[in-house]
């Protein structure tokens, strides 16, 4: 049927979530609630070492104090952090020597998904770390990264085998007191992902983690340490998707980026979390702190495709420290029927020559609310420091919201800051056009978000953009027709 | 070809077309004349089934179908081709990319594979050559930053690529100067066959001398008022359209 702006609210509704199915695996649950003990018996339970034990007491003594921020465009009822199990493992064996050994279950989870590991190892250059419910099952690939000297593992490994690195490191960019959810994690964080490249080594891979959120009322809090040595080069891909479930779920991820002299990083997240039923009910609650440090001649580079999860609560940053060092983040954040979305990123300059380009592309649909806040901060000593930022927004029917919150904050005159921002909306005449020439509206509108997208699509590794470029249509389209 | 009888239809309640009859055979070309206001524009939308208007009395039918339940993308797949009066834009979606993905649609309709990229890149080319446009065009975004001229010049590459059966041309000569409305004219030309068929719209005469039209028809107070070959369009070239309003006032 061609297409009215009715009949598209109408089918937007209709949306499924495709990847919603549960795995039922024992698991190895804390009770619920939160207390000093709770903290000391994951940190035990980890067999961490005690400076570590000290460093997340650290952080939940300050998180004690502090309250669940409200700033942001988004409303939601605020989680009930006792009524929170913080820790929950799958129930096998912790290691694997070969996929044989693997709880057959999970690996139908994997299938489902589509990234079996029996197809991920065949795919030429991916290792893949899978994080389900915060322990790491499976990593591929070790040994070619061994080799080259390139550390990818749990985080949990890297406390027990890397300590001088991991403590070096850890809470030097996002400390324990960043904020309240940031302060939560490094309390109760139970795994993550942990790499450390080698001074000039060019990782040959992309480095790549699937995060699954899977029990029932678990919270999920990774923690994320990458470290690229000088000279060297790394590109990570994080990539989510949950099962369909009928309670809030949280999520309150950190990742620490490093990139020393000279260094790259670019790190990509599709981002695909149960974002709650028609109705808002349900969805994962995602508040994440993300945040990167470039020393002299350094780059990060973010980029993002944002389809799930409830509410969102992000903001990938880049404080460009060294001289020379350049910051970008290239976002796709898409909403449906009640999804909010609160994302952008902050550059802070502080070295002289430093530039950074931020590309934000916003897609509302539904009853959604959809914002970008954003701060371009220059400080003093910043000399000739640039910014170019470009937001844009694309709506879809006359009940959603796209919303921009640009800040800048320049105290070096030499600075040089460009914002653009646009507007707009699919047309009825858009969508008519296409159909005349023989493409029906679902394919028209993916045809026409794809290329609202093009710019930040461009910007992911091959094999990402077309998963990346799925995901949007099927974020929009179970939509139309 | 195309057999359009008794149509009424309008939008919001508000009656645009007041009965039009009109049949289409296979290689004519049809000129449709009238002041602003006549119902033009509308008669073209109706065709290709834009679905704000409603048909109130009367049918279309194509090739013995009646096209009262078919979509605009069906319609478009089985032959009925809009070149429109302003074309819209689609940021980011190249030319190219926006045809192979609508040719690649007709073709899933007709049961058939994807066109394999080389004889998509030869069919481009050909069709690029013939509308004498140039090549570097056609990986800019659908019509973003184009010119009157090159808009409706991308229009007609759309037909020459689609190669329809019943192509419509909305005043494809409004925002042309003379040497683009002879490009375009040529192709539409070129593209002519004893088995396909066009309906020009048009306000003036100008376009006429390029396309040759069969039949000419007058559309005043959306009904075709008068019918005639392609003297009427000098005609009404020579006296305006003030005659013709009162001969029917009469």
């Amino acid at each position: 049927m061609a297409y009215t702006e009715e009949e598209l609210k109408k089918e937007l509704e209709n949306k499924e979530y495709e990847y919603g199915f549960y795995t039922d695996i024992e698991s190895d649950t804390f009770p619920v609630g939160l207390n000093e003990e709770i903290v000391i018996a994951i940190s035990k339970k980890k067999e961490e070492p005690a400076w570590m034990t000290e460093w997340r007491l650290e952080a939940f003594k300050a998180w004690k104090q502090m309250e669940e921020p409200d700033w942001a465009n988004i409303t939601y009822k605020k989680p009930d952090f006792q009524a929170i199990s913080y820790y929950s493992a799958p129930n096998s064996k912790p290691k694997y020597d070969s996929l044989d050994e693997v709880d057959p279950e999970l690996l139908d989870t994997f299938k489902k998904l589509g990234i079996s590991l029996d197809e991920q190892k065949k795919l030429a250059g991916v290792a893949v770390d899978i994080v389900m419910d915060s322990v790491s099952v499976a990593t591929t690939f070790k040994k070619t990264l061994a080799e080259k000297g390139i550390i990818f593992c749990s985080i949990s490994e890297a406390i027990k085998e890397h300590p001088e690195l991991v403590r070096k490191y850890i809470g030097t960019v996002v400390p324990q007191k960043d904020n309240f959810y940031a302060a939560l994690n490094s309390a109760v964080f139970s795994d993550g992902s942990f790499c450390y490249i080698p001074k000039g080594v060019r990782c040959p891979m992309e480095l790549s983690t699937y995060f699954r959120i899977n029990q029932a009322g678990t919270g999920q809090f990774e923690r994320t340490l990458v470290i690229a040595d000088e000279g060297s080069y790394v590109s990570y891909l994080e990539g989510c998707t949950a099962p369909s479930r009928d309670e809030n779920q949280l999520h309150a991820a950190v990742v620490e980026l490093i990139a020393l002299d000279d260094a790259e990083i670019k790190y990509s997240t599709v981002q695909n979390w149960f974002p709650g039923d028609k109705e808002g009910k349900g969805g994962v609650f995602n508040f994440v702190t993300k945040r990167g440090i470039c020393h002299k001649n350094s780059k990060i580079s973010w980029t993002q495709v944002e389809t799930g999860s409830a509410v969102t609560w992000k903001y990938p940053s880049c404080i460009l420290k060294g001289d020379n060092s350049i910051g970008e983040f290239y976002s796709i954040a898409v909403t449906n029927n009640y999804q909010q979305a609160d994302t952008g990123t902050k550059m802070v300059h502080i070295g002289k020559n430093t530039r950074s380009t931020i590309i934000s592309k916003g897609i509302s649909a539904g009853k959604s609310q959809n914002s970008y806040r954003g701060l371009v901060q220059v400080n003093s000593r910043a000399e000739n420091a640039r910014n170019f930022s470009q937001c844009d927004s694309l709506l879809m029917g006359n009940e959603c919201g796209a919303h921009t919150f640009p800040y800048i904050e320049a105290k070096n005159k030499s600075a040089q800051i460009e914002h653009e921002a646009t507007t707009s909306k699919i047309g009825e005449d858009q969508i008519f056009y296409c159909n005349q020439r023989g493409i029906d509206t679902e394919k028209a509108i993916a045809l026409i978000v794809n290329g609202f997208s093009k710019e930040v699509l461009n910007k992911l590794p091959m094999e990402f953009a077309v998963e990346a470029q799925k995901l949007l249509e099927i974020s929009l389209e179970g939509s139309v027709g | 070809m195309l057999k359009i009888s008794n149509l009424h239809a309008g939008i919001e309640n508000n009656e645009i077309l007041k009965g039009i009859n009109l049949e289409v055979k296979a290689g004519e070309v049809h000129a449709i004349m009238g002041p602003n206001g006549s119902g033009k524009s509308t008669l073209a939308s109706v065709i290709a089934g834009k679905e704000e208007y409603e048909v109130t009395e009367g049918s279309v039918v194509l090739d013995g179908e009646d096209l009262e339940d078919a979509a605009p993308e069906e319609r478009a797949h089985k032959g009925i081709f809009l070149s429109f009066q302003y074309p819209v834009e689609i940021p980011g979606v190249s030319v190219t990319n926006f045809m192979k993905t609508a040719i690649n649609e007709g073709r899933k309709a007709r049961g058939l594979e994807d066109m394999p990229a080389k004889d998509m890149l030869k069919l481009i080319r050909e069709k690029a050559e013939l509308l004498e446009i140039d090549r570097k065009f056609l990986s800019r975004s659908l019509n973003e930053g184009f010119s009157g001229g090159e808009k409706k010049r991308n229009e007609i590459f759309q037909m020459a690529m689609l190669e329809p059966k019943l192509a419509i041309l909305d005043e494809t000569d409004s925002g042309l100067d003379i040497d683009a409305l002879r490009i375009v004219a040529n192709g539409v030309n070129k593209l002519k066959s004893k088995d396909n068929a066009v309906i020009v719209i048009t306000h003036y005469q100008r376009l006429l001398d390029y396309i040759v039209p069969d039949f000419v028809h007058v559309l005043h107070q959306g009904k075709i008022v008068k019918s005639g070959t392609k003297e009427l369009a000098h005609e009404l070239e020579d006296k305006g359209y003030d005659w013709i309003k009162q001969e029917t006032a009469i």
